[in-house]
Parts: structure tokens; C-alpha cells; sequence
């Protein structure tokens, strides 16, 4: 087994049971900007798209690597700007209300 | 700058991001927090775009831009549809993802080909496969949650060995490109069957189990992602991916508990489909059923009142109208909570957001079990476009379909009342025993109008 494997699975262990710890506490009132939320943190499969279609080794790595910069950015952009837009409709009631 | 300097600072701008990542999600957990949640995350997001478009590797900018400006113009009118379509909206983000991990793999395969080793293949195609079946999978659970597709579960003879069967092929062609990568004539028919598998997936759900499909396919596509960061080496790739795959793992589990249901049982049971033989025979059994005028009277009579939404309530609309009644009541000093059954809506916490939309304030939104420990001291229990979630079929007819199911215990509230159109049985066609019972009393009429027309009802007796 190559050791970069190996050094990834810590990893993945390790981050795997760190979100575990975190989401269990998330309440279930933010279930869904969690999903969307984590969906934006996915997103960052863009920097391996940008790299991929920046050193334009080949043509076709090149285009795939374009159309993954782009569905991966609109997640990345849309993701971050829903979940904000649903917590900023979380309020409780003792808020004074806006006229 | 020299090359290994400019390396090491990209890293560590990586290092940077991943923690804020964790911090993300973190300060998620809670409504006060939250918001600090999703800032941290556009700045790690934003910190580790711009460390890789810093990267002396790259050799082009031109088209890298334009794509991204691709990306924001259609990620920016994604993220400001409807809360209704929002369980759509993630199917589509899920597809995108686990699109992008797809192609970055399969990029990876034609630049490696010819010095891939085997163990490198077997990430590749492994990501490959996962990236592609979520891919259409997920635009498969789009087109349903969106009904472009129909709702109601496509099922055939002998369905189960067929789809088994093709992600079975899809794994052999894999293994066959494990002893020789070079073969390249392989690789694109696996891309294929592996789309074909996903099809095959998702097709088959009824629009009842979508809670638990989207997070498993949200699960899929953090696996997969994770799974890049293994082909490229990534650490940044792999936390992400790991963080976003046990989330959806973790909401996957929620899901099935909610609904007394096994993993298996939601991807192979096709849901919905068979049971309706012990309702007919009872169709002569006779219910209450009362006016707005009356149902005001009820609530405003109350000291304590539960509202248990469902989805119906959603489709009609009636979400502003009863924060309505919820002001009419609360002004009248009537104690109203509302009670969320976790599969309310059709993804995770979606009623939440539905609720919290028309301004009704999140504190009042009270989890299933909080709720069930609160009904039997409740006065009355108002049931908007909620059907099967408040079956008590399910904590007593060892018979019916959803026997085991969590519900919110309804009936123990003194008096219930339930909006609906007509007796026709609610989205799994299963018949709700609840609608028979002395202390309950049907409203029937569209959710939006009648809740409408109690409000106008509390609204005139307060003017006396």
C-alpha cells in the first residue's frame, strides 16, 4: 500500500469521526442548512478542478477539468448563499421585529 | 517567489481552510451561532480558491475565469429559489458535486494512462463509479422532487436483480482495469454503466422516501469527493469530503429511524405501492366534522394548542396564513407550539425552514419526542396537511405499512383537529384510524382558505 494511502486514511478516519462528533449536535431544527451548508464545504473540489484545467495537459483533461470549475463553483456560491439566506429567518421571538 | 515557497504557502493556506471548515460546521449546531458558521466557511472557501489560482502550475487563466463566472451565474439563481424547492435545488447541488468529482477523476485517468499504477487505478475507478451513479442519480431525485418525473415509485419484475446486476458490471470493469489500467476502452463503458446504475437507483423511490435519498446521495457525494482527495493526494479534499459524506451518513440514519425503516427497505422496498386492502372495507365508518366558526371557538377556548405540520401544508401555500393564526391565537395568550416529525417535508429540517420563512420564530418549533411529552396536557391538536406521521395506526396495527413509525401522538391531545380536503388517503395511501375518533373533528377544505377563514373568525369576535 502506497503510504500517501495511508496518510490520507488517518486523515479520513480522523475527519470522519470529527463530523461525526459535530453534526450529531447540530440541532434538528438546522437539518437542512446543514445539508446545504456541507454541500458548500464540498465544493472545494474546485481547487483540484482550477489545477486540472489550468495546466492544460490535454486537451479533453482540460475540458473536463473546465466543466468541473464550473458545477463545482455554482455549488460552492449557491450553497453559501442559501444557507445564509435560511439562518437569517431563524429568529426567536423575543426579537424586536422589523417594521 | 521560488516554486517550493509558493507550494508551502498554498498548504498552508489549505491547513488554514480545513480547520475553518471544522469551525464551520461547528458553529452550526446552533441558531445563534449559525450564521458565524457560514462565514468562516466562505472564507476558508474563498482563501483556498485564491491559493490555488496562485499556483505556479497553472499555465492559463482565460477559460479557468470565464467558467467560474459560469459557476456564480448559475450557483447564484440556485441559491435564491422558493423554500419549497430548496429539497431540489440540493438534489441538483448534489448532482454538481459529485459531476465535478467525476470529471476531475476522469481526468485524472487520460493524463495518468500509461504510468497509473494498480492501486491508483482502484481510486480512480472506485471515484469514478461513486461521482458517476450519484451524478444521475441525484438529477434523477431532482426531476422527482421538481415532478417532472413522476412522484409514485417505478417498479418492474425482477427490478432488484437488474439494477444489482449492472453495478455489479460496473464493479468488474473496474477490477478488470485494476490488472491492466492501460485498457482503455474499459474505462469509458464503466463511466456508462455507472451512470446507467444510477439511474437505476434512484428510479424506483417513491416521492415518500426523498428525505432519505437526498441524504444519502448527499453522503455519496462527499464519499466521492473524499475519495479525490485520495487520487490527488488532497488533505483538504478528504476532510471535506469526509465531513460532508458523515453528514449525510448521519441524516441518512435520522431519516430511516423517523420512518421505522432499514437502508435496504427505502433502496429496494419501493415504497407506497401495495397497500390499501384494510382501508376500503371501512369507508362507512362515520367522522365529526366541524366550520371555521366552530374550530375558532375550540382554539381560542384553549390554553395550550399544537400545530403539527405537514408538506400538504406547504403545497397549499398556507404557511403565511398560519403564522397568522399563530399571532391571533398568542395575542389572545394562547400557549402555541408547533410539533416537526423529522420526515415533515421533503428533506431533512425542511419544515423548519418552511415555518421559520413565514416568520414564525424558531423557538417554537418543537422537535417529535419534546413535543409527545407535551400533548397529553394539550388542549387541541391542529393538523395542517399532515397524514401519516400522525397515524397511531403505527403504534398499534401490527398490519399496517407503517406499524413502528415514530408519529406525534395526537390522540392524546383532548380535542384534535384535522384540515384536509377530503377523506381521500394522504401520500402512501394508507388509512389514518385518527379521523374516526370522538374527539376529532375534520375540517375539510383547502389548508390556505380554511386556516384563513379561522383567522378572520378569531379576528371578528375580538372586535366585539
Amino acid at each position: 500500500m502506497p503510504s500517501d494511502f495511508l496518510s490520507n486514511l488517518y486523515v479520513f478516519i480522523l475527519a470522519g469521526f470529527v463530523g461525526f462528533e459535530l453534526i450529531k449536535r447540530v440541532s434538528p431544527l438546522l437539518h437542512t442548512p446543514l445539508m446545504s451548508l456541507t454541500n458548500a464545504l464540498d465544493a472545494i473540489v474546485v481547487i483540484a478542478a482550477i489545477i486540472i484545467a489550468g495546466r492544460h495537459e490535454t486537451r479533453l483533461s482540460t475540458i473536463l477539468g473546465l466543466i468541473a470549475v464550473a458545477a463545482s463553483f455554482s455549488n460552492m456560491v449557491g450553497g453559501f448563499f442559501i444557507t445564509d439566506r435560511m439562518l437569517r429567518m431563524f429568529k426567536t421571538g423575543k426579537q424586536p421585529k422589523k417594521p | 517567489m521560488n516554486p517550493a515557497l509558493a507550494q508551502q504557502l498554498i498548504d498552508s493556506a489549505y491547513i488554514v481552510a480545513t480547520v475553518f471548515f471544522i469551525l464551520s460546521i461547528k458553529w452550526l449546531s446552533s441558531p445563534t451561532t449559525a450564521r458565524r458558521g457560514v462565514l468562516v466557511g466562505e472564507i476558508a472557501a474563498a482563501l483556498a480558491v485564491i491559493a490555488t489560482l496562485s499556483n505556479p502550475e497553472l499555465t492559463q487563466y482565460k477559460w479557468i475565469i470565464i467558467s467560474l463566472i459560469i459557476g456564480a451565474a448559475v450557483g447564484i439563481p440556485l441559491g435564491m429559489v422558493q423554500m419549497t424547492a430548496v429539497p431540489q435545488r440540493t438534489a441538483l447541488s448534489h448532482a454538481f458535486g459529485a459531476l465535478s468529482a467525476a470529471m476531475i477523476g476522469i481526468a485524472e485517468y487520460y493524463v495518468g494512462v500509461g504510468h497509473l499504477t494498480r492501486f491508483g487505478m482502484g481510486e480512480i475507478g472506485l471515484e469514478v463509479i461513486i461521482g458517476s451513479l450519484t451524478f444521475t442519480g441525484s438529477v434523477i431525485a431532482a426531476g422527482k422532487l421538481q415532478e417532472i418525473l413522476p412522484q409514485r415509485p417505478i417498479v418492474y419484475k425482477g427490478q432488484n436483480i437488474v439494477s444489482l446486476s449492472v453495478l455489479a458490471g460496473a464493479l468488474l470493469l473496474a477490477v478488470a482495469l485494476v490488472v491492466n489500467p492501460s485498457n482503455t476502452i474499459l474505462f469509458p463503458i464503466m463511466v456508462v454503466v455507472a451512470l446507467l446504475f444510477g439511474v437505476l437507483l434512484v428510479t424506483p423511490i417513491g416521492g415518500a422516501d426523498m428525505p432519505t435519498v437526498i441524504s444519502l446521495l448527499n453522503s455519496y457525494a462527499g464519499f466521492s469527493a473524499a475519495l479525490l482527495g485520495f487520487v490527488l493526494n488532497s488533505k483538504v479534499l478528504v476532510v471535506a469530503g469526509a465531513l460532508d459524506g458523515s453528514s449525510g451518513f448521519i441524516l441518512s440514519v435520522i431519516m430511516c429511524k423517523a420512518m421505522n425503516r432499514s437502508f435496504t427497505n427505502v433502496m429496494f422496498g419501493a415504497f407506497g405501492q401495495v397497500q390499501t386492502s384494510s382501508a376500503a372495507a371501512e369507508e362507512t365508518r362515520t367522522v365529526r366534522s366541524a366550520s371555521a366558526e366552530e374550530a375558532a371557538g375550540i382554539l381560542a377556548a384553549a390554553n395550550k394548542v399544537a400545530i403539527v405540520p405537514g408538506y400538504g401544508m406547504a403545497v397549499a401555500q398556507a404557511q403565511h396564513k398560519v403564522r397568522e393564526l399563530y399571532d391571533a391565537l398568542t395575542k389572545r395568550g394562547v400557549d402555541v407550539r408547533f410539533g416537526i416529525h423529522p420526515v415533515a417535508g421533503r428533506m431533512p429540517g425542511h419544515m423548519n425552514v418552511l415555518l421559520a420563512e413565514a416568520d414564525i420564530p424558531y423557538d417554537r418549533l418543537i422537535e417529535m419526542d419534546d413535543m409527545n411529552s407535551d400533548l397529553p396536557q394539550t388542549d387541541v391538536a391542529l393538523i395542517i396537511g399532515a397524514n401519516d406521521v400522525t397515524n397511531p395506526a403505527a403504534r398499534s396495527d401490527t398490519s399496517s405499512p407503517i406499524y413502528g413509525m415514530p408519529i406525534l401522538d395526537v390522540d392524546k391531545a383532548r380535542t384534535v383537529m384535522v384540515i384536509k380536503r377530503s377523506m381521500n388517503p394522504g401520500f402512501a395511501g394508507i388509512d389514518n384510524p385518527l379521523y374516526y375518533f370522538d374527539k376529532t373533528l375534520m375540517l375539510f377544505g383547502d389548508a390556505k382558505g380554511f386556516v384563513g377563514d379561522i383567522v378572520r373568525e378569531l379576528s371578528g369576535t375580538n372586535s366585539h
